[in-house]
């Protein structure tokens, strides 16, 4: 199938995301068949493909009306700023409009649609148009009687189309039981397209299906589109798949202290962050103090806020000391918002794609999610949810979602049930305890992170959310007061310590003293005795030398005594 | 049978009057087919029959004259434009059905086309 892909040469249709569940566009060279019930956007569509492949794939194209004339159709299409007058000029577009009254025409006998194949043709010569849009072939049935020549015709019309290998889209009205009324899907057998349009809870939604598109592969969903002043946009984000490339590059909440307990760096760029709690305990105050980090970073903040205006917004965070208005107007930080019960689901997550594209951003917030829950369509919100986080990761966009969660047991479970997508999430919940209402943070999982379990009290405070030290007391993490009174008890117990610590150091002091004044009393009295005693040698030592001398001036007068030798000699 | 007959009377009496309007009747075609070609062998025939001497034929090639095929809204061939006189009247097919042709040339009433395409086979 894969192969076959990559050999189908396919002509790009230049639409958002149609070319993308279609892997490149429609079948080149092949007629395409697109029906739907009335005022679905068929014509829109088929305009659409033509009028970017002349404008922007070089392919000129035919467009042969049944149902309206030139003039309709280029008013009709000047909505969206396609002006057909101009790509007319410029031999880019033939609209051809053909005129068939059953009234006005008498069938005499055999006839074929060689007229038809001619005037095709020669729009075609003359232009050397790629692409043909034949829009609504099947009022040919209406218009010309004997449809059994038509069938035969439309068969080697659509024939005649592959020969000349143009790029066709047949439209047609949706039957009873058929794709077509007048079953053309028989005749078209190269790629079919369906398109919707329903009405459930009082919104509308258009959404188009690839029925069939031989040789192949292509998205089988039904996906949402949408029709506005840029024309049809499409959200084929289910198709893709979890290929998202992932990156270990951290951005900080903004809060040191919370980045502390995220690994000590913060939250993964392009991760999904969830921050839940019940009413009141600051979510947007968290989310301020992102935008706030990622503005001071130099990135863009694309902000969807759907309670509060942005007005309200900025004023309330300048509270806690969070000013957003200059990086509003430095075009970092850009606010949508609308109302949940504006448009429909669909439609939300399509002008959502529509702002994240035209904006760029680095960070999304979506505040709050849930607003979107509306009776029982949980699980639409969920698949939105799934899409939208989808799309934010293969841009690498970080998304921040907050979320209220009803007061009560069930804190863990957020109403639209998206835990599964978060990788980051944060809880805050009111802590009763003494008494009061205190609010706590704590990190309920953050995949790929070492991160902290503890519960962390904060408080909103003038600069800013502040997260504070742990205390646990015997009935869990006080808050408050009671945490307040710990501090206070441990302050006292700290004073004590330190009034016992200075205390003897002191007298460490005062010993010290002492003994060195005893040392030094001590000393003076050997230095003393020693110069006593050292008097006394010397004095001795005197005595001794004058004793000797006295000897031998004695011994001299006396002669008493010759030299040794000379007395041995002598007497021999 | 009598308003039917009321009614071409006028026309025949048209026919014989030199100030009469000439018919001007256009035939497009695709190249010398089959369809074309009993096309305008019928379209001859009937014409001489019923305008005799007030018509003028003019056969359009559409594979000669592509750009022609839009002006006059073709798309079946053979198609036969009465362009005068007006209103414009078009037939489609190789003109075969005579009472047909005639009904769609106004040259006999469509009510009751059946009864008088009776006669003229029998």
């Amino acid at each position: 199938m894969a192969s076959a892909q990559a050999q189908l040469p396919k002509s790009p249709t230049g639409i958002l995301g149609l070319d993308a569940i279609t892997g490149g566009g429609l079948p080149k060279g092949r007629p395409t068949l697109i029906c739907g019930s009335a005022g679905c956007g068929k014509t829109l569509l088929a305009m659409e493909f033509l009028v970017r492949g002349a404008t922007q794939f070089d392919e000129p194209g035919v467009f042969m009306a049944f149902e309206e004339t030139t003039e309709e159709l280029t008013q009709n299409v000047a909505s969206l700023g396609f002006d057909l007058n101009d790509l007319a000029k410029h031999k880019k577009i033939v609209l051809d409009f053909v005129y068939i009254e059953r009234s006005e025409v008498e069938e005499t006998g055999a006839y074929d649609l060689e007229g038809l194949f001619i005037r095709l043709g020669h729009a075609i010569d003359s232009i050397h148009a790629k692409r043909v849009v034949l829009d609504t072939i099947e009022s040919l049935f209406a218009g010309l009687p004997n449809p059994l020549i038509l069938r035969a015709e439309l068969r080697r019309l659509f024939r005649w189309l592959k020969a000349k290998g143009v790029t066709a889209i047949i439209t047609g009205e949706r039957g009873d039981e058929t794709l077509t009324r007048q079953g053309l899907e028989e005749y078209v057998s190269d790629c079919v397209i369906v398109l919707d349009h329903r009405t459930t809870e009082q919104t509308s939604t258009r959404r188009l299906r690839v029925v069939k598109y031989r040789g192949s592969v292509h998205g089988t969903n039904e996906y949402p589109f949408l029709i506005d002043e840029s024309g049809i946009s499409l959200l084929p984000i289910t198709s893709l798949g979890l290929q998202h490339t992932t990156t270990n590059e951290r951005i900080s909440s903004g809060i040191p202290r919370l980045d502390a307990m995220l690994g000590g760096m913060g939250f993964y760029r392009g991760s999904s962050v969830l921050i839940s709690g019940t009413a009141g305990t600051g979510k947007t105050s968290f989310a301020a103090h992102v935008v706030d980090a990622t503005c001071r970073r130099g990135e863009r903040v694309l902000y969807f806020t759907f309670e509060e205006s942005a007005n309200q917004i900025t004023r309330n965070m300048r509270s806690i000391g969070i000013d957003l208005h200059p990086w509003v107007q430095h075009d970092l930080l850009h606010f949508e918002a609308t109302r949940p019960s504006f448009t429909g689901l669909e439609m939300h997550l399509t002008l959502m794609h529509k702002a994240i594209n035209r904006f760029k951003p680095q960070v999304v917030v979506v505040d709050p999610l849930n607003s979107f829950v509306v009776a029982d369509n949980v699980s639409e919100v969920k698949a939105m949810l799934m899409r939208l986080v989808d799309f934010l990761k293969l841009q690498q966009i970080t998304g921040l979602f907050t979320s209220l969660t009803a007061g009560g047991d069930t804190i863990e479970q957020t109403d639209v049930a998206i835990s599964s997508l978060i990788d980051t999430w944060l809880l805050l919940r009111s802590i009763e305890l003494g008494g009061e209402r205190n609010r706590g943070l704590y990190v309920l999982k953050s995949r790929g992170m070492a991160h902290s379990n503890q519960i962390r009290e904060f408080l909103l405070t003038d600069h800013g959310v502040e997260l504070r030290d742990v205390y646990v007391g015997p009935s869990g993490v006080l808050t408050g007061s009671a945490r307040l009174a710990q501090e206070a008890q441990e302050q006292s117990a700290l004073v004590l310590r330190q009034q016992e610590a200075d205390r003897k150091r002191l007298e460490l002091q005062r010993k010290r003293t002492q003994l060195e004044a005893q040392i030094s009393a001590m000393r003076t009295a050997f230095a003393e005795q020693e110069a006593d005693l050292l008097q006394d040698i010397a004095q001795e030592q005197m005595r001794e030398t004058l004793l000797l001398r006295e000897r031998e001036d004695m011994a001299q007068s006396r002669k008493a005594d010759a030299p040794a030798n000379q007395h041995t000699g002598d007497p021999a | 049978m009598n308003p039917k007959r009321a009614r071409s009377a006028p026309q025949r009496t048209q026919d014989t009057q030199p100030e009469a309007d000439t018919w001007t009747l256009r035939l497009y075609v695709a190249g010398q087919t089959t369809k074309s070609m009993t096309a305008f062998v019928n379209l001859r025939r009937i014409c001489e029959e019923h305008l005799a001497g007030r018509y003028q034929i003019e056969v359009i090639d559409l594979l000669e004259n592509p750009h022609l095929a839009q002006g006059d809204q073709i798309l079946a061939i053979p198609t036969l434009v009465r362009k005068l006189p007006v209103p414009v009247r078009k037939i489609i097919g190789d003109l075969s059905n005579t009472e047909r042709v005639l009904i769609g040339l106004d040259l006999v009433s469509r009510k009751v086309g059946g009864d008088h395409a009776t006669k003229e086979t029998a």
